[in-house]
């Protein structure tokens, strides 16, 4: 498998597919798109890398554990319903703040703020099983 | 008495429970003294009970009800007339000295505020259901008296035959109540009544319906188990295993009598056909002959107790089975009779126990001395159970044997029954009463001495009792007898009681014979005993073992069932899962005749016609697949065959997961498969395939045709035009299927990105618990070598 | 439309429930993976099948203007393409796992927890 174009074609593949993820992550709402099928790229894109260069160096270069990111995702994702709280709605009403930004109107919202959970929760559970299959190919 | 005062029933049925609450707290700050305060209760329910006496000798009765669960009919309804005003006097009047009793014979028990607490829970229990008007409210408290008895008989846990001995008096007793409860529900389907006042009105509702035989048979099925009969008897001496407060208050002056309160409240009703009185008196004539027979057999003091309180109930039911007014009159006064005799009788041989150490007669003798009140009271107890002048025994003889004598055809038998089991109990009274205190002082185990207050004012006052009921015969029989026997009767009966005979007659030629054959057989006594222990070893089976036989079968049924449907092989477990699918799918379609119809070919172009056939590929590459790489790989082709299926069909966002999912799918599968060896054949014999083949196109069949004839349905869109119409609206968002994850079912996702979550620890749990080699277990081990195993890991 | 489908979704079931009925932890894990995809498709069969045009409302429109595909099920199925496999993975794991401790793959002869020699229950009280 580590086959010297593999491994230097490698880290360049997993940046590119990390960030192609991000952009199906924030195109979700309107396009094909949205966290779990990012996260399900961006996890792959953990797997090739750990493939190619090692489970070590892929978890240097996340510097959390899997599973804390996957964690985060969901704790992030549960906060998202808690605004509308404040504003005497029931739990999860989506909460929507526009601005200009230059010339393009940007939208804030607590359902992107969700779908950003979902899509850590889904890179980390995913990784985690991944990386931690490849580790024991390693033994 | 005031309506007021009727209000308060209520609380006084009800206050023992507030009593058992209170208890535990009350026995810690004050030790066992605490009796004396906890007697309060059960005093002031005597007291407000006997405020009842007046009016309901004059004919009244009262009715009380609160709302319970009033849509089901369901009221805390109480019924106050003769019947229930003795019984509650009795629960009440009897209780009072028993919480001292108990109070001083399990002082400094460390359980003792439980002790008290399970005693009071069961008087509340016991006052409900002799007052119960509500059938459903009635049978609560009747199964609550079972519970409490399971927990007063079990109060020593500890030792094996105690839990046993309280797992049968359940077992036993609680099964009658489910009998009790299916004629109860009968009777109240049959005749759209629950208030037991309203039906004993229309006495003849039951025995005009067309139900009297279900009806009739179960009530007994639960008269009869929680009274003791033949053959459900073998539960009442085992309950003596429980401390001597419990057997005097429960099984003998109080819960036993339940099963009779209940066929003397159900006489109007069900009472006096041909099947009642022949029923009744045979199974209590059985019952009354083998009681006392078994025991003359004993010479534990509780046990021969316990034997005579059985053939005592046999008494009771064959006297309420003849359906003559005298003889019932004679049940009632030998009900009254009974329990202030055997409660005192029954303390009395736990003082014996308490004070010499041993309640078995051939170890004790010449305790007149040491313990003169004990003896006193044990002497008129006794008295009054052998029926001699004059006490309140004496009395229910000479009614009871007048009314055997007039029973019709079976007059002569059943009053031979009467005699004779009259005889032996006079034998067992003398032995009780005079045997452990009269004649040569034998070395008993503890130092016998005068037991404390609180053991011998029960005792002492219970068969004062018995002996001034007799000399007040009058106020006895107006007060008490008279309006106790209208309620059985179901009619105003009058009652005329005779301390000394008004003529010499029958009776009292009975009564003598009875006296005379007692004495004769007393003198047998051990060659008795040696006779009977010979047939009942000759015979060496009876219920009682019976029972255990019951439970090990039922245990050992319980263990082949549970082995069959669970062997242990997956296999078995996956077949029948996959049957029952398989059945599920197609049995509906079968007998609906919900069959799809036939469809027309689908007009696919070419390259859907593609994608469908190398799915069909990939699937059956998977299944003769012989090297785990073409496993591997026909199982992507499939996964990547449904993403381009789900992106043909208008789902971009699915294709996407879809291709992503089956990409790590195979790379995951081969970084474990290289590790796990897939055999190339299919170990599966010809004939088994052939099985796991039918099944499985059953279960594919049934999915097909199922879905086939769902799709052939019209469509209800609705749901989905909601979400059409509201995603940019309200929800801002253009990609309908990533708004409804997010935002509108958002709840929904995040159960399941928790779950994903969840599976995400597993798998790294799995993975990061290691064993070392040596601790491995082998898939075949034994359990001993399992748990051995297990042991040393932990 | 949908019949074609069926069928295919009916041939899904039969090889994935053939390979459950298998002894060999291998081919059940395989049986299970197809079943999975078996269920989603026939979720998405039920929605109805409409071709091509994915549930998206063009951007100078707030509501959708031609027939598109039925949004529901794709929204149902695409959560449980997940989680599916998520549990797919935790299977695979424990039956690996389960291959370490064990030393075999028979699911039949996996006899840990329902020893064959189990003795009968206490008959006391």
């Amino acid at each position: 498998m580590r086959t010297i174009i593999f491994r230097t074609v490698a880290p360049y593949l997993t940046a590119l597919m990390v960030l192609f993820s991000i952009f199906v992550l924030l195109r979700g709402h309107n396009e094909p798109g949205g966290g779990f099928i990012g996260g399900l790229i961006a996890a792959s894109a953990l797997a090739i890398y750990g493939i190619a260069c090692g489970v070590a160096p892929v978890r240097r270069a996340i510097v959390f554990h899997p599973m804390s990111i996957s964690a985060f995702g969901l704790f992030l994702s549960a906060l998202a319903g808690l605004p509308s709280l404040l504003l005497h709605q029931s739990y999860m009403t989506s909460q929507w703040i526009s601005f200009p930004f230059f010339d393009v109107e940007v939208d804030l919202s607590t359902p992107m703020v969700f779908d950003i959970g979902v899509y850590l929760v889904v890179v980390g559970a995913i990784a985690s099983i991944a990386l931690a299959l490849e580790e024991r190919e390693s033994d | 008495m005031t309506t007021a005062a009727i209000d308060t029933t209520i609380l006084a049925i009800l206050a023992p429970f507030a009593a058992a609450a209170v208890a535990p707290i009350a026995t810690k700050v004050l030790k066992h003294n605490a009796a004396w305060l906890l007697a309060l209760v059960p005093a002031f329910i005597f007291f407000h009970f006997a405020g009842f006496v007046a009016a309901v000798s004059e004919g009244q009765t009262f009715v009380i009800s609160r709302e319970w669960a009033p849509s089901y009919g369901i009221n805390l309804s109480f019924f106050v007339d003769g019947l229930s005003t003795l019984f509650a006097l009795l629960i009440s009047g009897i209780g009072t000295f028993i919480i001292l009793y108990a109070g001083g014979y399990l002082k400094g028990h460390p359980q003792q505020g439980r002790f008290f607490s399970f005693l009071f829970l069961f008087m509340g229990a016991m006052m409900g259901l002799v007052t119960g008007n509500n059938l459903i409210t009635l049978f609560i408290f009747w199964e609550l008296t079972s519970i409490t008895s399971f927990l007063l008989i079990g109060f020593d846990h500890l030792r094996a035959a105690s839990r046993r001995a309280a797992l049968q008096a359940l077992v036993v007793t609680g099964g009658g109540g489910l009998a009790l409860l299916a004629g109860f529900v009968l009777i109240i389907g049959v005749t759209k009544e629950i208030e037991m006042s309203v039906l004993l009105q229309n006495p003849d509702i039951i025995k005009n319906s067309g139900w009297y035989l279900p009806i009739f048979l179960l009530v007994l099925g639960g008269a009869f188990t929680k009274s003791a009969q033949f053959p459900f008897h073998f539960w009442l001496p085992n309950a003596m295993e429980a401390p001597t407060p419990v057997s005097a208050f429960l099984h003998s002056a109080t819960m036993v009598k339940a099963g009779v309160y209940l066929l003397m409240r159900m006489h109007p009703l069900l009472g006096d056909t041909a099947l009642w009185t022949t029923v009744l008196p045979l199974f209590g004539g059985v019952t009354l002959l083998v009681g006392t027979l078994l025991a003359v057999r004993q010479t534990d003091l509780k046990l021969m107790l316990a034997y005579t309180t059985v053939a005592s109930l046999g008494l009771l039911v064959m006297l309420v089975g003849t359906s003559v007014e005298k003889a019932l009159e004679g049940a009632v006064l030998y009900l009254l009779a009974h329990s202030l005799f055997k409660g005192a009788l029954f303390m009395v041989a736990g003082t014996v126990d308490h004070e010499a150490g041993t309640r078995d007669i051939t170890r004790l003798g010449g305790l007149k001395g040491a313990m003169p009140v004990t003896f006193t009271a044990a002497c008129l107890a006794a008295f009054s159970m052998c029926g001699f002048f004059p006490f309140i025994g004496f009395i229910a003889k000479e009614v009871l044997y007048e009314g055997t004598l007039e029973a019709g055809s079976g007059a002569l038998l059943i009053t031979a029954t009467a005699v004779l089991g009259n005889a032996l109990m006079l034998v067992i009274a003398a032995a009780v009463a005079i045997k452990p205190f009269l004649g040569a002082k034998v070395e008993t185990p503890k130092h016998a001495h005068e037991g404390p207050v609180m053991l011998f004012a029960g005792p002492v006052v219970l068969s004062l009792t018995g002996l001034v009921a007799a000399v007040m015969t009058h106020a006895t029989g107006t007060l008490f007898i008279g309006p106790m026997l209208s309620s059985i009767t179901g009619q105003p009966a009058e009652t005329e009681l005779h301390l000394i005979p008004a003529h010499i007659a029958a009776p009292l030629f009975v009564s003598l014979g009875t006296f005379a054959l007692g004495i004769l057989l007393y003198f047998q006594l051990n060659r008795l005993r040696d006779l009977i222990s010979g047939i009942l070893t000759a015979i060496g089976w009876g219920p009682d073992k019976g029972f255990d036989q019951f439970v090990a079968g039922l245990v050992s049924l319980s263990n082949g069932v549970t082995r069959f449907v669970q062997g242990g092989k997956m296999q078995t477990y996956m077949t029948l899962t996959f049957v029952a699918t398989a059945v599920a799918v197609l049995l509906p379609r079968y007998v609906t005749g919900g069959w799809p119809e036939v469809p027309a070919m689908p007009d696919y172009t070419f390259y859907e016609w593609g994608i469908l056939f190398i799915a069909a590929i990939g699937l059956v590459a998977v299944l003769v697949a012989k090297t785990r790489l073409t496993a591997i790989v026909s199982l992507g082709i499939q996964g990547f065959a449904v993403a381009l299926i789900f992106m043909l069909f208008g789902a971009p966002d699915l294709s996407f997961t879809q291709f992503m999912v089956e990409t790590l799918s195979v790379v995951i599968l081969a970084l474990v498969m290289t590790r796990l060896n897939l055999n190339p054949r299919d170990h599966r014999p010809f004939g088994a395939s052939v099985i796991s083949a039918i099944i499985a196109a059953g279960v594919g069949i049934g999915m097909g045709l199922t879905l086939m004839a769902v799709t052939q349905q019209p469509f209800d869109s609705r749901l989905s035009d909601f979400f059409a119409e509201f995603s940019r609206t309200v929800a801002h968002g253009r990609n309908i299927v990533n708004v409804i994850i997010v935002d509108f079912r958002g709840f929904d996702t995040l159960g399941e990105i928790s779950v994903v979550v969840l599976t995400g620890l597993c798998v790294l749990a799995l993975i990061r618990v290691r064993t070392k080699p040596e601790d491995r277990l082998t898939p075949r081990a034994g359990t001993e070598a399992r748990n051995k195993k297990l042991e040393a890991r932990r | 439309m949908e019949t074609g489908l069926s069928v295919l979704i009916g041939l899904f079931f039969a090889v994935s429930v053939y390979l459950m009925l298998s002894r060999q932890l291998v081919r059940i894990l395989l049986g299970i993976a197809i079943l999975g995809n078996a269920v989603n498709l026939l979720i998405f069969t039920s929605g109805r099948l409409t071709r091509e045009v994915p549930p998206l409302i063009p951007e100078d429109s707030y509501h959708l203007l031609v027939e598109t595909a039925n949004p529901l099920p794709q929204a149902l199925v695409l959560t449980a393409i997940v989680i599916s496999f998520s549990f797919f993975a935790f299977l695979l794991v424990l039956a690996f796992r389960a291959y370490q401790e064990l030393g075999t793959d028979d699911a039949n002869e996996m006899r840990v927890a329902e020893p064959v020699d189990e003795p009968a229950p206490p008959q006391g009280y």
